[in-house]
């Protein structure tokens, strides 16, 4: 079980609790490999189609990476809560997510990050967007990179943009994913540090 | 030169292809012994079953011959009534729900439900069997427990000169404690519970003043 705090640019932050592998419901397992189950709750009112959709892009993301057979008919659940919502929602979702897979002390395949990018109407990039800045880009693109060879486990677009616009961004979350992974790596070293 | 003999891949590690995996995150250990081994000691809460493993199970229900036993991992772990010394058709063992038994696990894979037995290969119970009345039974983190479990930890000296105690330590994370009034059991207990957060020096302040006391 692990839980995590996930803090992005801008106040943006999100609690991630991870439960499992724990008893799967006979409806729910799978012969094979480990159930992953993603709850998404926003800040303010009941989830709604929006909460669902990145519910299944962060599932997606995390059953790639996860090693579920490793633990068949088993129930992995991760639960977020948004605490605050300040832009660059989803990245700082998938962030929180890789914190509480790795704090649990799943086994993963490999690690994963998200970065968040905003095209701005004259066609610059920006990485990790505010609220504002969202709003007035012409298209948003959030990427999952992972930390093997930066592969790209996940792409979503909001708005429109052309596929080399689009190569750009993803060049640009790349570079901009070896921060975070480092991020990762000291706030590790600081737990480890403790015992 | 490069030792000779077969590399162990240890927890946290797995083939992958040529290679080695990673597959947790902790601090790398290597143990030169044999062929030399390496593993991954991470830090984690929940218990997944491990053959050999001697852990404490509560007795959640009797199905027939065999009593199903709640080890804190995804399943519960099975245990048949033969599987005590001395124990017959005839001569059950007197095991109730709710009692708390220590024991280790002869399966426990990924595919099957876990089995548990209270004696070992020779028939004899080697400290196994049920746990006794009164005492109290809480969880810690696995990384407690080894660290409790490594010959000569300094913790489980340190108490002893504190009260006279019974200790039972199970890799699932559990520990139940017993010492003569219920005051000490739960100060053994608080104590226990802090050691993850504390570093020596506080812990040996905080037994010199309970000892002072």
């Amino acid at each position: 079980d692990g839980e995590l705090c996930s803090v992005c640019p801008g106040d943006t932050s999100v609690l991630a609790g991870l439960y499992g592998p724990a008893e799967a419901k006979l409806s729910k397992e799978l012969p094979d490999r480990a159930a992953l189950e993603v709850l998404l709750r926003p800040k303010v009112g009941l989830p709604g189609v929006l909460e669902r959709s990145r519910e299944q892009l962060l599932r997606q993301t995390c059953e790639a990476v996860l090693l579920g057979a490793l633990h068949p008919r088993t129930a992995v659940s991760l639960v977020l809560q948004v605490l605050s919502d300040a832009g660059s929602l989803l990245s700082c979702c998938l962030n929180a997510a890789c914190m509480a897979l790795l704090d649990a002390g799943l086994p993963l395949a490999a690690l994963f990050c998200g970065v968040t990018c905003a095209l701005q109407p004259d066609g610059a990039i920006l990485l990790d967007p505010t609220a504002r800045q969202e709003q007035e880009a012409r298209a948003t693109l959030t990427f999952a990179i992972a930390s093997s060879d930066r592969k790209v486990l996940m792409a979503t677009t909001k708005g429109s943009c052309s596929v080399e616009e689009m190569q750009q961004c993803l060049a640009a979350a790349q570079r901009a994913a070896s921060t975070i992974f480092q991020f990762y790596r000291d706030s590790v070293r600081r737990r480890y540090s403790k015992s | 030169a490069a030792p000779q003999g077969r590399l162990l891949c240890g927890p946290g590690l797995r083939r992958s292809g040529a290679g080695l995996l990673v597959t947790k995150c902790g601090l790398l250990r290597h143990r030169p012994a044999g062929g030399g081994a390496y593993w991954v000691d991470s830090q984690q809460k929940r218990y997944v079953p491990v053959k050999g493993d001697h852990v404490i199970g509560i007795v959640t229900a009797k199905a027939g011959d065999v009593f199903r036993l709640d080890v804190g991992g995804s399943e519960p772990a099975s245990l048949s009534y033969l599987a005590f010394e001395g124990a017959t058709k005839r001569n059950r063992p007197n095991v109730q729900v709710g009692d708390l038994i220590y024991g280790q696990f002869v399966v426990a894979n990924k595919d099957m439900e876990p089995e548990m037995v209270c004696i070992d290969s020779s028939g004899k119970s080697s400290g196994m069997g049920i746990i006794g009345q009164d005492g109290f039974l809480f969880k810690v983190s696995l990384g407690l427990i080894r660290k409790l479990l490594a010959p000569k930890c300094e913790i489980i000296q340190e108490l002893s000169q504190l009260y006279p105690f019974e200790l039972v330590l199970g890799m699932n994370g559990r520990i139940w404690v017993k010492a003569k009034t219920v005051q000490q059991t739960l100060i053994i207990v608080n104590i226990l519970e802090a050691c993850e957060y504390m570093t020596a020096e506080q812990r040996r302040q905080a037994l010199a003043k309970l000892s002072g006391n």
